[in-house]
């Protein structure tokens, strides 16, 4: 019988990456709903090294796939050696990171298991002993509660920043073991030929802790620069609307909303953002939303914590001056 | 395929020669416009569809445009395959009227509730009867946003599978392509075989409008409509019953807390008590 909560590791380069330590926290505390072991698969080359740091965050077993062929990550490779674990565990439950990589790779992976899946989720919980999933739907304009049927392992992933990281307990150990599996040269079709860094240094928006947003209200792409000064103050990212976009101000990767990034940070500052409602749908599971807008009737201050009625050149500079009062 | 091609005797003279071609499958999806307001049907399962504006998958028109201009570069045919009340014919006949060739539509009662595998096993079959290079799936529909069927489809057909593309470079051969993708922080080049299948994003093209001849020309285009039985499959295998994800409920999204308005004499004013709030209220920073 399917037993005990597994989560898949990312790491980048030998590094592991936030979302991982959320998503053993998170494994962690569904397995002790269910009074179960749980397992961190950790994939990579040469990688054997930051198996003992999961422990840390909660991991009973870390099982470890080395093989030059499983870095950088491609589905197939993935896909291939995790099915085949998860085949010989027989875990319960199996729970990613939503980070774009996980969600490439759960999709492929639940389809290789023949099971049901439950992407992006912002809650998950135990009841009955069988995992419940919520997630947001229409972009957050209504939320979808979810359980498995006749469907092993039941499988999620969680969105980035969502779920919290336990403190690590320096004392907690592992049991480490290597995987065993067969990776056949004729299943990977694919390969990573180029990868160009994003030279900003930036935090990816749906991975970013504070984002500062603006919108058609920024009247061009040359005002932006009082909210990267805002931004490089608080270490956030910078983000824009449809409309901000569509224009040509801002790259396509920098759109929040249901038709770019669904984001959840800690922040978010709106400014000259009037609040479409794709707009919304893609920022409304922000912690603290602060809206600046002139028009006291824009639709963003119905979802802002903070509202501020004024003119957003004037309150930006000035807010960013008055921050600077408390690093 | 067009293929460059050096006459012996005639050196300075290139003839175009038309080798193999590059097929390509869309696979459409039709959505309620991003401007709806999503109201929760009396079920509390699904959402009331009274006052919903249907539109094409935002996502798919990037795979229709994408086709689009791989098939006028190389030659080949473009197939749309959608699946869905009848209704989606409509948009299917709107990527006909871009330039897409022929359209499918999968259409029967019992797939009414289906969850992601379901869908992915009917699009899968029906694709499998078309010649094919390669499949373009939006990255997700901006509806149940799972980004699910992409990936089912291509585990069902037994092909590589490269999502969120934001640039498709096919080799002049037609055998491989080099895909770029975004992740966190960076920008992968990913090479594969073909057949492939691709999951299109924001950033890959700008999808073009239809025009009228091409809107009259679609009304012409050859759209069959085909049932479960008609693509040899088990109506039980779909549906509601089938599902291996249930639906135990839809909610409205959490209420948020009572907004404060920031009082002041200047925006200055405002700035100093935003932040002061951010820092002791907040706690953010």
């Amino acid at each position: 019988m399917a037993q005990g909560v597994w989560t898949i590791a990312e790491q980048r380069e030998g590094e592991l990456r936030k979302i991982t330590y959320e998503m053993v926290s998170e494994g962690r505390r569904l397995a002790d709903a269910l009074g179960q072991e749980l397992t961190t698969v950790l994939l990579g080359s040469d990688i054997k090294d930051k198996a003992a740091e999961l422990a840390k965050y909660g991991a009973d077993k870390v099982i470890v796939a080395s093989d030059p062929r499983l870095e950088p990550y491609t589905t197939d490779a993935y896909v291939a050696v995790i099915s085949e674990l998860v085949k010989a565990g027989d875990p319960g439950i199996l729970i990613l990171g939503a980070s774009v990589q996980g969600k490439d790779l759960a999709a492929r992976l639940a389809a290789r298991l023949n099971v049901g899946m439950a992407q992006d989720c912002t809650a998950l919980a135990i009841e009955d002993g069988n995992l419940v999933a919520t997630r947001p739907i229409y972009a957050g304009k209504a939320y979808a509660k979810l359980t498995y049927e006749n469907s092993f392992p039941q499988m999620a992933t969680a969105r980035p920043n969502v779920m919290s990281i336990i403190a690590p307990d320096e004392s907690r150990t592992a049991e480490i073991v290597d995987a065993s599996f067969s990776l056949a040269d004729d299943a990977l079709k694919t390969k990573v030929v180029e990868v160009t860094k994003d030279v900003s240094g930036k935090v990816d928006l749906t991975e970013a802790d504070k984002i500062v947003s603006g919108g058609r209200g920024m009247k061009g792409p040359e005002n932006y620069k009082i909210l990267e000064d805002l931004a490089d103050l608080l270490g956030a990212s910078v983000g824009a609307s449809r409309s901000a976009v569509d224009a040509g101000w801002r790259p396509h990767t920098d759109q929040v909303g249901q038709t770019g990034k669904v984001v959840s940070p800690t922040l978010y500052i709106a400014c000259g953002i009037s609040g479409a409602i794709q707009h919304l749908a893609g920022m409304s599971t922000s912690k603290v939303i602060v809206a600046i807008n002139k028009d006291a009737d824009a639709p963003i201050f119905q979802k802002a914590d903070y509202g501020v009625v004024a003119d957003l050149f004037a309150v930006v500079p000035a807010l960013t001056e008055e921050i600077k009062k408390y690093l | 395929m067009w293929h460059k091609q050096k006459f012996s005797g005639v050196s300075s003279q290139i003839i175009w020669r038309k080798e193999d071609k590059v097929n390509i499958i869309v696979c459409l999806k039709q959505v309620p416009d991003t401007e709806t307001q999503i109201k929760i049907g009396s079920d509390g399962v699904s959402i009331a569809s009274d006052d919903v504006k249907w539109v094409m998958n935002p996502y798919d028109e990037f795979g229709v445009e994408e086709a689009l201009r791989l098939k006028t570069k190389f030659g080949g045919e473009v197939t749309v395959v959608g699946l869905g009340p009848k209704r989606v014919t409509e948009s299917i006949r709107t990527s006909l009227a871009m330039g897409a060739d022929k359209g499918i539509l999968i259409c029967d009662d019992a797939l009414e509730g289906s969850d992601t595998l379901a869908v992915a096993k009917a699009i899968a079959a029906a694709i499998k009867e078309v010649e094919y290079d390669l499949i373009f799936t939006g990255q997700r529909g901006v509806d149940d946003d799972l980004g699910l069927v992409g990936a089912s489809v291509a585990e069902m057909l037994n092909i590589p599978q490269v999502s969120l593309a934001i640039k498709v470079d096919a080799a002049e051969d037609g055998k491989s392509i080099k895909v770029s993708r975004p992740v966190e922080g960076e920008t992968l080049v990913i090479e594969t075989s073909l057949p492939a299948l691709v999951t299109t994003q924001k950033g890959l093209n700008e999808p073009r409008y239809a025009s009228l001849p091409g809107i009259m020309k679609a009304k012409k285009k050859p759209l069959a409509e085909k049932t479960l039985s008609d693509l040899g499959l088990d109506a039980a295998e779909f549906g509601l019953g089938a599902r291996k994800v249930k639906i135990l409920g839809l909610t409205p999204p959490p209420a948020r807390g009572e907004g404060k308005i920031i009082e002041g004499e200047s925006p200055q004013d405002k700035a100093a008590e935003l932040a002061r709030l951010l820092h002791e209220e907040a706690k953010v920073f």
